[in-house]
């Protein structure tokens, strides 16, 4: 194969990461890496396996004895004596979690635990993440100090890593002035967790020890500020957050060699700033500058997945195994656990454990789904920021109720020619507060564009095991087709369409007309999605929520 | 975790450093709810808390660190009458725990090996007379919730299952952290906890700087930065151990009991427990501020802590609840 051209920046970005990681395992935790399955995940980690220890890969729905030790019970059955397991916890080398999307909260918490107690080698958590809402569980994306993306890095892109990874080292000391500098940029960047300051320190001291030089130079901060803080940015830093940012140099990465000849003397915050900005890929400052979409998946992934489990595990039972149940396992030869000295006496001749049918456990769960409210808000025309807040209102409403009822609420809002997703699914009332501080409002009404949208959310959410319910909240009537051209008629029939297609998906629905006077073709539409239909003339948030209830309940 | 960040090293949070002595004073009140931002410190303090408080004296070997031979449960068949000075227990219960670990249950080890029944305690039984801690308590799985909720409440744990019928005390301290943007608590277990505390990143830089300074040197040096935090350990500590003492002669007067229900009613929390927390609180505090009476002055300092997470929630309201029951103080208190 032809010799590539220069390596792409963001894969530059992961292997500094990953030197840095080797330098200071400890101190820096790990690398959360964004991949899918690909050469670019491949070439990384083959490079890891040039850092002084073999890799051990853990999976997302492990049991915690596989983790942490414990019984292993088929060892313990073949042999007839107790055997212990020392679990991947004790392993000494790196760590590697696959599909971290799909790790639930609990292992999430548990690998966080151990994080804290300091373990001497990094752990890599790959995010296959197929869409934006789906995410690493934050109590473990917080305590690793590089969120790396990879998704646009192809083959061509990459320099295999042809020397081993440093080895750890004494790492030099940040002076009190570099101190306050990375704290002065977290600040700038709108990254409120003093983890990420901390985790900044250490990257730049190993980045200081990397470059061999006895002391932290500006160059370091700056590396580690792109490095740790970029990724957890909110905001640009001053003046910048309106105009489009500078295109980043072609080369972010090559601060491994590091040009930059600042001393260790301080450098005046605001050229700090451009110099980190300058070290930030591009479609990072567009993620920071729209502000909005990033906090969702930085937050989304513990509502998501508590939301639905295999349900609540009810107390085993005997039973006799076939092809749908699962053996309890535990409880099985707890059944059998107290007859061993007399079944043994019975049976000299057998070895091992005596376990008998009747000794047999079954698994047992209480299946129970979550239930998904999606609003469907006309904000279109004039009455839109009212329709908006009594939705709003509405919302918080469900929520505050929610508890007993285990719903959850998203908000999908429709105008102009566009919806979005204003609020992605979730329980949490703090989380909905913020993120419907403001909403947008005004325009045509796209009334098939927002039944899809609504569609597609209600879709995943049933993949995720929860029963959405539509609650569409307008007044008017679509006036804006799915390809966005204004023509009423086609609008109508799109709409009619999609309904068409609400019904199909066996989707519950309701239809509350808000105008002043009822809209015939909003309750046809409705009678096609098989909606109940609402006649709520200027209605307000409790009434609006009522109504939703007495369907939800009913 | 053999040096945990010192108590009195923590940057800021004085709020959730007041929650957490008061509950060291006075036990009773019950356990602390620490909501907020990640990485603000929280799981710090409360290991930090557990090296701080004094050693408690304990029988030799018994599972539930009773104080006195007599206490020792039965199942346990401690003979020894041997006490020994152990450290406040902090016990970790993780997301995830299953309820035999939680409440205990037969030890299948024992039952396998030599076919006897016994009973292997689970953390309840290690968390008795201390503290248990579960981080990111608003995932909790529900009925390990409920559970919990009733054991802290009888402070008694009962295991009736394989046969087994244990009991044992279960008295602790619940502490409990999360973030309310993955998901709320229920409210049933939220009236549980005596006290609540809101916490938050600074965004004041001279007090960030301070905090990557400390965490810098601890980590640079642990052994060093401990010794220069003994002395500040050392008085949070003597204080706490002089309040208990203090808060067997403070007796609310009628005026103080008044306040206290005012406030309650105006704020329209539901049930007593809202008055008992507050009381315990203002009693808490003042001992610890070695003061010989309850004032006003008291009860206004810790009603947030006691109060915020009682109010009935109302959406629609967007001052944090905190602010509602300051404004509500205001009023009452004058």
């Amino acid at each position: 194969m032809a010799q590539p051209q220069a390596p792409h920046p963001a894969w530059t970005r992961a292997m500094l990461a990953l030197h840095l990681v080797a330098i200071d395992p400890a101190g820096l935790g790990g690398i959360m890496l964004r991949a899918r399955s690909g050469p670019a995940r491949d070439a990384f980690l083959a490079a890891l396996a040039r850092y002084t220890r073999p890799a051990m890969k853990l999976h997302p729905d492990m049991a915690d004895d596989a983790l942490f030790g414990g019984l292993d019970l088929n060892a313990t059955l073949v042999a007839g004596q107790l055997v212990q397991q020392a679990g991947l916890q004790a392993h000494d080398g790196p760590l590697i979690l696959p599909m971290a999307e799909r790790a639930r909260p609990e292992l999430a918490a548990r690998l966080a635990a151990m994080m804290d107690k300091g373990r001497e080698h990094p752990l890599i958590v790959l995010n296959e993440a197929a869409t934006e809402d789906e995410g690493v569980p934050a109590a473990l994306a917080d305590r690793l100090a590089f969120h790396i993306d990879l998704d646009d890095v192809t083959l061509a892109d990459i320099a295999p890593l042809d020397a081993p990874l440093p080895a750890p080292g004494a790492l030099p000391r940040l002076g009190d002035g570099q101190i306050e500098q990375i704290a002065m940029l977290a600040e700038a960047f709108g990254v409120p967790s003093p983890r990420a300051g901390c985790l900044a320190m250490r990257a730049a001291a190993a980045h200081a020890l990397l470059c061999g030089r006895p002391e932290v130079a500006g160059g370091d901060i700056e590396a580690a500020a792109a490095l740790v803080l970029g990724p957890r940015a909110t905001r640009l830093p001053g003046n910048t957050e309106e105009e489009p940012p500078p295109p980043p140099p072609d080369d972010p990465g090559s601060d491994e060699a590091d040009q930059t000849s600042d001393q260790s003397g301080q450098i005046p915050d605001d050229m700090l700033i451009d110099a980190v900005i300058a070290l930030l890929p591009e479609d990072m400052m567009a993620r920071i500058a729209s502000g909005k979409q990033r906090r969702a998946t930085g937050s989304g992934s513990g509502d998501a997945r508590t939301g639905n489990r295999r349900g609540r595990p009810v107390p085993p039972r005997k039973g006799r195994l076939g092809g749908a149940s699962r053996l309890d396992l535990v409880a099985t030869l707890r059944a059998a656990a107290p007859w061993q000295k007399a079944r043994a006496a019975q049976r000299p001749d057998h070895h091992g454990l005596h376990i008998r049918p009747a000794d047999i456990h079954l698994r047992r769960y209480e299946q129970k789904s979550d239930r998904l409210l999606i609003f469907v808000v006309d904000a279109s025309g004039s009455a839109a920021m009212t329709r908006l807040a009594e939705a709003k209102g509405a919302v918080e409403l469900m929520l505050a109720a929610a508890y007993a009822r285990r719903d959850h609420v998203a908000l999908v809002g429709f105008r102009g020619v566009g919806a979005e997703v204003l609020l992605a699914p979730t329980r949490s009332l703090v989380r909905t507060k913020r993120q419907l501080a403001a909403l947008p409002g005004g325009g045509a009404t796209p009334l098939a564009t927002g039944l899809r949208m609504a569609l597609d959310l209600a879709r995943g959410a049933r993949q995720r095991g929860m029963t959405p319910t539509l609650a569409v909240l307008t007044d008017g009537r679509a006036n804006i087709a799915l390809d966005g051209a204004p023509d009423r008629a086609r609008a109508a029939q799109d709409a009619a369409d999609m309904g068409r297609a609400v019904a199909a998906s066996g989707t519950d629905a309701l239809v509350v007309d808000m105008g002043n006077r009822p809209e015939p073709a909003l309750k046809a539409l409705a009678a096609i999605m098989n909606a109940h239909y609402f006649v709520l003339p200027r209605a307000d948030a409790r009434r609006i929520s009522a109504a939703v209830a007495s369907v939800m309940d009913g | 975790m053999s040096q945990p960040f010192p108590f009195s090293a923590i940057v800021g949070q004085d709020e959730m450093k007041l929650a957490m002595i008061l509950t060291a004073v006075d036990p009773s009140i019950g356990g602390v709810l620490v909501f907020g931002d990640r990485g603000t410190g929280k799981s710090t303090a409360v290991r930090a808390l557990a090296a701080l408080l004094p050693e408690i004296t304990a029988v030799e070997g018994c599972p539930v660190n009773a104080a006195k031979p007599a206490d020792c449960p039965d199942w346990a068949g401690i003979t020894t009458t041997r006490t020994h000075s152990i450290p406040t227990p902090v016990v970790d219960l993780p997301l995830g725990a299953s309820e035999d670990r939680v409440t205990g249950a037969l030890d299948i080890e024992r039952a396998l090996v030599d076919g006897t029944k016994v009973f292997q305690p689970g953390l309840l039984a290690r968390a008795n007379r201390g503290y248990l801690y579960i981080d990111e308590v608003n995932l909790l799985e529900d009925h390990i919730v409920d559970l919990l909720l009733d054991v802290a409440q009888s402070g008694e744990n009962v295991v009736e299952r394989e046969g087994l019928s244990i009991r044992h005390a279960a008295r602790f301290v619940l502490v409990g952290s999360g973030n309310p943007e993955e998901g709320e608590l229920r409210p049933q277990l939220l009236d549980r906890f005596g006290l609540s505390v809101d916490v938050a990143s600074t965004t004041d830089i001279a007090q960030r700087v301070e905090v990557l300074r400390r965490r810098d040197a601890y980590e640079n040096d642990k052994s060093a930065f401990m010794v220069r935090w003994q002395a500040e350990d050392a008085t949070i500590r003597e204080q706490i151990l002089a309040a208990r003492v203090a808060l067997r002669t403070l007796k609310p007067d009628d005026e103080t009991l008044r306040d206290v229900a005012e406030l309650c009613i105006a704020l329209g929390s539901d049930g007593v427990r809202g008055e008992l927390a507050l009381l315990k609180a203002a009693r808490a505090f003042a001992a610890y501020r070695d003061d010989t009476a309850i004032s006003r002055d008291h009860i206004r300092a810790v009603a947030p802590l006691a109060l915020r997470h009682r109010l009935r929630r109302d959406p629609l309201d967007d001052a944090g609840s905190g602010a509602r029951v300051g404004r509500v103080v205001e009023t009452v208190l004058g």
